[in-house]
């Protein structure tokens, strides 16, 4: 086996998911991208093999693992397909870790277990047409009468917030005003099929095809009192808790991305015959492909790096410093790693019948979700002590 | 009910494989090896079959350190405990003398049933379950597409060529799967972790009483004379329509006896 800084228990699960990724996801990926289908079935089976109760504790269906071993299982989906790969980092991130980390006892036995077993998923809805890098400008409003939280007001771009499986979304949503007129923001479940909450069509997207993107509207949306996630006015503050745990898992997306890319334009070079040989004697053509492999590396190790610290329960700013590397650092290449793959490919490269002109497609999300690469610029400026505004 | 399963490390079927030049024996330094694909059918058949009961699987190889993958893997899968043969007076062994160190060794163990694949991937001769049955006087049910416990009996259906047939036979019993059987299932991050902790029993020749004569190279009935690698495949032949297609094509076919 080759040397690796992780476990070998965290590499043998590395090979299960692999195999996974080949069987199960590899064979029927290109036909669910043009189609825009998202593959309850595949939730399924992922499910069964655990990928989603990956982090959370054995009473609800999980296996007590550590986050490594999740970031392990994304990047191998996200070597086959962003898509899948996404799939599952929403559904733990932002669908099963808040209900984990903020819900009580009750609110954990009626949606774990499901969510844990693929079997359902959940969404998270922070971003709002007017409230994206800047989520504490939310507009949307829980205002409590007679027992029942009534909401009104929209979400953008939600992942797993409308396919049939979705069991509930979990929203921010003002909930008063503090003294001194800064908003109170609470957190809200929302169960899928709540008269007033519509999930509307999904988006028209660059890339991500696979993937379930809905806008999201609440008129006079009432749900139970005991809907509140987690403490009344801590909305916002238990949001930013759950940010160093995405940051890191996109990183490890943007990993299989830039290993996807690295592989396929490695194999084509070999194959593709021009003026006599295959372009891969070409240094013009070795060098970039030299360059993927080292971005493949650092990517990874700063990824796993942060992984790392989250498992050894390394907190605070550390943590926040760290997966703001991994993150910027990871997707940035993943983006740069998908130019060089289509240009290995020629033509061939910006034709769907290729795999790489998928991985184009669905890159330049990276960059943009789960804290932009300007945000990130931003918090790891300040976390050197500038005063960045 | 305790159940023994059979399991083979092979060297991966998807590298280039090959032989040592030396004694004729597989060469097992050059690819990486791993737990029989076949023999996977067999760990998913007995991991059912054990699933209601509070009997045990146990995984037994004979090979050689790194066939310690192979158990491991059948431990990840969800078997209780392990069995590793390895003995360096074992390199070279065939059928008869892998059958005669796992019926050895099986006579170490408590079981109801013995599973098998249905074949290796790399010796692909398919004797070692029979043999074994031989060598414990037990039955024999071979092949089996679908296998059914109930008590002491196991029924398996075997489908043949041009008939189905369904045989049934009593505890202690020797059955080999096939890849009919139904899909083995994957490894969870769970079945790894605790896999960590699962014994594995290591056993040499002495242990189970084996003379080192009567196995290895010197003690085979068979001997590989020699060894080629297949002709590369030749470029495909492009049938160009020239309104004679079809004749052509039929021609084609007909000349490899393909019709
Ligand atoms: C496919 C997809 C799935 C998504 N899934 C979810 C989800 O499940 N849940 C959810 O809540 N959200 C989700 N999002 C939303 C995503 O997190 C936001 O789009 C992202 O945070 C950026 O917000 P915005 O689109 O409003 O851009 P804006 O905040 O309007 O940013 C526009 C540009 O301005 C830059 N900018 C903004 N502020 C600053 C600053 N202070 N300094 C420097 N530059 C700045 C940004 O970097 C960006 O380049 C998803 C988005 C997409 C596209
Ligand atoms: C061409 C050729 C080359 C060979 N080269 C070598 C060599 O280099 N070195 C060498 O040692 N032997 C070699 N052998 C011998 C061969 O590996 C033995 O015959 C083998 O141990 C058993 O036969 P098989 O693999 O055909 O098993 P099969 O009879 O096809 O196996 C059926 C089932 O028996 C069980 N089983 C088989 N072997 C084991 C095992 N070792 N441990 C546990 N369960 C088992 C599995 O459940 C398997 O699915 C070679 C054989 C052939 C035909």
């Amino acid at each position: 086996m080759a040397y690796s800084t992780l476990s070998p228990e965290h590499e043998a699960f590395r090979k299960v998911v692999r195999d996974f990724a080949q069987a199960e996801v590899a064979p029927r990926v290109a036909q669910w991208d043009r189609d825009h289908h998202f593959p309850v079935d595949l939730v399924a089976k992922m499910g069964e093999l655990g990928l989603f109760g990956l982090t959370a504790p054995e009473e609800y269906g999980g296996s007590g693992g550590d986050f490594t071993s999740l970031c392990v299982a994304i990047e191998e989906l996200g070597r086959v397909d962003q898509s899948i790969g996404i799939t599952l980092e929403a559904a733990v991130g932002l669908g099963i870790n808040p209900i984990l980390t903020f819900g009580n006892d009750a609110q954990k036995a009626q949606w774990l277990p499901d969510l844990v077993a693929g079997q359902a998923l959940a969404g998270f809805g922070l971003t709002e047409p007017g409230a994206g890098s800047d989520a504490g400008a939310t507009a949307t409003k829980a205002v409590l009468a007679d027992g029942e939280w009534v909401v009104d007001g929209a979400k953008q771009f939600i992942t797993n917030s409308g396919s049939s499986i979705t069991s509930v979304v979990t929203v921010t949503a003002r909930t008063g005003v503090r003294d001194g007129g800064r908003p109170e923001i609470s957190t809200i479940m929302i169960p899928s099929g709540t008269p007033g909450f519509v999930a509307e069509a999904a988006y028209d997207k660059l890339g991500w095809h696979i993937s379930d993107t809905h806008p999201l509207s609440f008129t006079g949306c009432r749900v139970p009192e005991e809907n509140l996630l987690g403490e009344r006015g801590r909305g916002y503050a238990q949001f930013l808790a759950t940010l160093d745990d995405g940051r890191i898992a996109i990183a490890a997306l943007a990993v299989g991305c830039i290993e996807a890319c690295l592989d396929l334009a490695r194999e084509y070079a070999l194959d593709r015959q021009t003026f006599g040989g295959p372009i891969g004697r070409k240094q013009g053509v070795a060098f970039q492909i030299a360059d993927l492999a080292v971005a493949a590396r650092a990517a990874r190790a700063l990824t796993y790096e942060a992984a790392a610290m989250k498992d050894a329960g390394v907190g605070g700013q550390e943590l926040k410093q760290a997966a703001s590397i991994a993150k910027l650092y990871a997707t940035e290449q993943a983006v740069t790693a998908t130019r060089i793959a289509t240009q290995v490919f020629g033509g061939y490269g910006f034709m769907e019948e290729y795999p790489v002109a998928r991985f184009y497609r669905d890159a330049k999300i990276l960059e943009i979700g789960e804290g932009t690469s300007e945000v990130q610029r931003m918090l790891i400026a300040r976390g050197l002590g500038l005063p960045v505004e | 009910m305790n159940i023994v399963v059979c399991v083979k490390y092979v060297p991966d079927a998807t590298a280039d494989r090959s032989f040592d030049s030396s004694d004729s024996t597989v060469d097992r330094e050059g690819v990486d090896g791993l737990l029989s694909e076949l023999d996977e059918y067999a760990v998913e058949q007995a991991l059912l079959a054990a699933e209601d009961g509070d009997g045990e699987v146990t995984v037994l190889t004979v090979g050689p350190a790194d066939a310690a993958d192979a158990v491991r893997k059948a431990l990840q899968m969800g078997a209780d405990k392990g069995v590793h043969v390895e003995d360096d007076d074992i390199a070279g062994s065939d059928a008869v003398a892998t059958s005669l160190i796992l019926a050895k060794a099986l006579g170490t163990l408590e079981y109801d049933l013995v599973f098998f694949g249905m074949s290796s991937t790399d010796g692909t001769m398919g004797v070692v379950p029979t043999m074994v049955a031989e060598r414990l006087g037990l039955p024999a049910v071979t092949y089996g597409s679908e296998i059914t416990v109930d008590g002491s009996t196991v029924t398996v259906r075997r489908d043949g060529d041009v008939a189905t047939e369904t045989i049934t036979a009593t505890a202690p019993a020797v059955v080999s799967v096939t890849d009919q059987s139904g899909e083995p299932r994957y490894p969870s991050f769970k079945g790894i972790m605790a896999a960590k902790k699962k014994p594995v029993e290591d056993l040499t020749l002495s242990d189970l009483g084996i003379d080192a004569s009567e196995v290895g190279l010197g003690a085979a009935w068979t001997k590989v004379l020699s060894f080629a690698p297949r002709p590369p495949r030749s470029a495909g032949e492009i049938v160009t329509d020239e309104g004679d297609g079809g004749t052509k094509l039929a021609e084609f076919l007909a000349s490899k006896k393909f019709v």
